[in-house]
């Protein structure tokens, strides 16, 4: 079962990294589909 | 490789409704000189009916230039309702100050034919299909009970699946269903938990399954990659596959059809999950990234060329999307794939645990029974049993 729990921690390490990885590379959802010219930022 | 594969599986869904609608008779064309070519009454009740109606009449009643209707107004040839038809059909040469395609779309009425059949066909046939499956599971259960290892178990183990197989196979298993229930969450959240826990709750809900959904993507992609590369030697078909599928694996009746390491039923989850699997990563993916990878028109174009539609009696698929009608697409054949892919694991889970004796182990702890191993997967035993035997497994690596 050892095998299953690693899976499921590098599941969760995994997002985590992907999470803010995607953020500091400026992939964010709000970074790539905003502007200046978007008055509700 | 991954767009043939998308081309294939594209062609099998949009086929079945095609071929209905094929044999449905052609409706009549309509008159509309009462109406000078503008909408009929029979129009609109054709579209209120969800028959099919040729738009073109208004699709190309944008009105004309100034030269061939002179003195009109300050819009030149084009009235009002010419202008906004121009809109909605992209016709108009539109100037925006985003400078993209994207923005340049000011109407977009494909939106709501997304809209509908997500929430409509989608919903209802996705959702019936898994509780359809989980029921016949359950008939089945009753019916047939657990197939037992037969006879006594001899307290021996082989080691079925190595530590790093099962950390793989965890790792797709694991993400798919978080990824599995998020989904869900995000499609019928709205419909079904909203209703009961209160728009806020619903909210709250679908923000947090949104963030697992976009950021376990990753995993199961790379579990994907992980289980593909160790055991598509595996899963390769053979003859024997025949005898397993001739016999029913086994699983109705009490014969233990041979098998090496995979029998033809995981052979078929196999391919399945790495078909499926691949398709929704990649429609996945386009979701990730807005508008940076459509896939759809240029896959309609391919199948165009290759004349597809045609073999079904359809017209060609448009080869010219909205970056918008791009996403809508997007997001339905990725839940349509999901959800095959769901009531495909939903069975493999079953067989895995309550549905067979001593399976779980194979994935649980890695050692199966060798009575296990000789019922299910008897060439495969005695392979492993020459391998122990035979002197090089003796032989000492040199360090």
């Amino acid at each position: 079962m050892k095998s299953m729990l690693t899976a499921f921690v590098a599941i969760a390490v995994i997002g985590v990294g992907a999470h803010f990885a995607l953020q500091e590379v400026g992939f964010s959802a709000q970074e790539v589909f905003s502007g200046p010219s978007v008055r509700l930022d | 490789m991954l767009r043939h594969l998308m081309t294939v599986l594209m062609l099998v869904f949009l086929t079945l409704p095609a071929a209905v609608r094929s044999q449905e008779a052609e409706a009549p064309p309509i008159d509309r000189s009462a109406t000078g070519g503008a909408q009929t009454l029979e129009d609109i009740l054709r579209r209120q009916n969800g028959e099919p109606v040729d738009d073109m009449f208004r699709r190309e009643a944008i009105g004309g230039d100034a030269v061939t209707a002179p003195g009109l107004g300050p819009l030149g040839g084009a009235s009002d309702p010419e202008l906004w038809r121009a809109l909605r059909y992209n016709e108009a040469d539109v100037t925006t100050s985003t400078r993209g395609d994207l923005g340049k779309v000011l109407v977009q009425d494909g939106g709501m034919r997304w809209y509908e059949v997500r929430r409509g066909p989608l919903v209802t046939y996705g959702g019936w299909l898994l509780l359809g499956t989980i029921a016949v599971l359950a008939v089945f259960f009753l019916l047939r009970g657990r197939v037992r290892i037969e006879g006594e178990q001899t307290g021996r183990t082989v080691t079925r699946f190595q530590a790093f197989e099962r950390f793989s196979h965890w790792l797709v298993a694991g993400s798919f269903v978080l990824l599995g229930v998020t989904g869900l969450v995000t499609l019928m959240g709205r419909m079904f938990i909203a209703p009961y826990l209160g728009l806020e709750a619903n909210a709250t809900l679908l923000t947090i399954s949104k963030l697992i959904h976009n950021n376990v993507a990753w995993a199961f992609m790379l579990g994907l990659i992980l289980v593909f590369v160790l055991w598509v030697w595996h899963n390769i078909p053979n003859r024997l596959d025949l005898v397993w599928i001739s016999q029913a694996g086994g699983i109705i009746g009490n014969k233990h059809p041979p098998a090496k390491k995979f029998n033809a039923g995981q052979k078929l989850v196999f391919w399945s999950v790495i078909i499926l699997g691949a398709s929704l990563s990649v429609s996945g993916l386009s979701l990730l990234f807005p508008f940076e990878m459509p896939l759809f028109a240029k896959t309609f174009g391919i199948l165009n060329d290759m004349g597809a539609p045609g073999w079904f009696g359809m017209a060609p698929l448009p080869a010219s999307l909205a970056p918008q009608e791009e996403m809508q697409l997007a997001q339905l054949w990725h839940a349509i794939v999901a959800f095959v892919m769901m009531a495909i694991i939903l069975g493999h889970i079953y067989i895995g645990t309550l549905g067979m004796e001593g399976a779980f182990d194979a994935m649980g702890s890695g050692e199966v029974d060798e009575a296990w191993a000789h019922q299910h997967h008897s060439i495969w035993l005695k392979e492993v049993k020459a391998e122990e035997k035979s002197p090089a497994s003796d032989a000492t690596p040199a360090e």
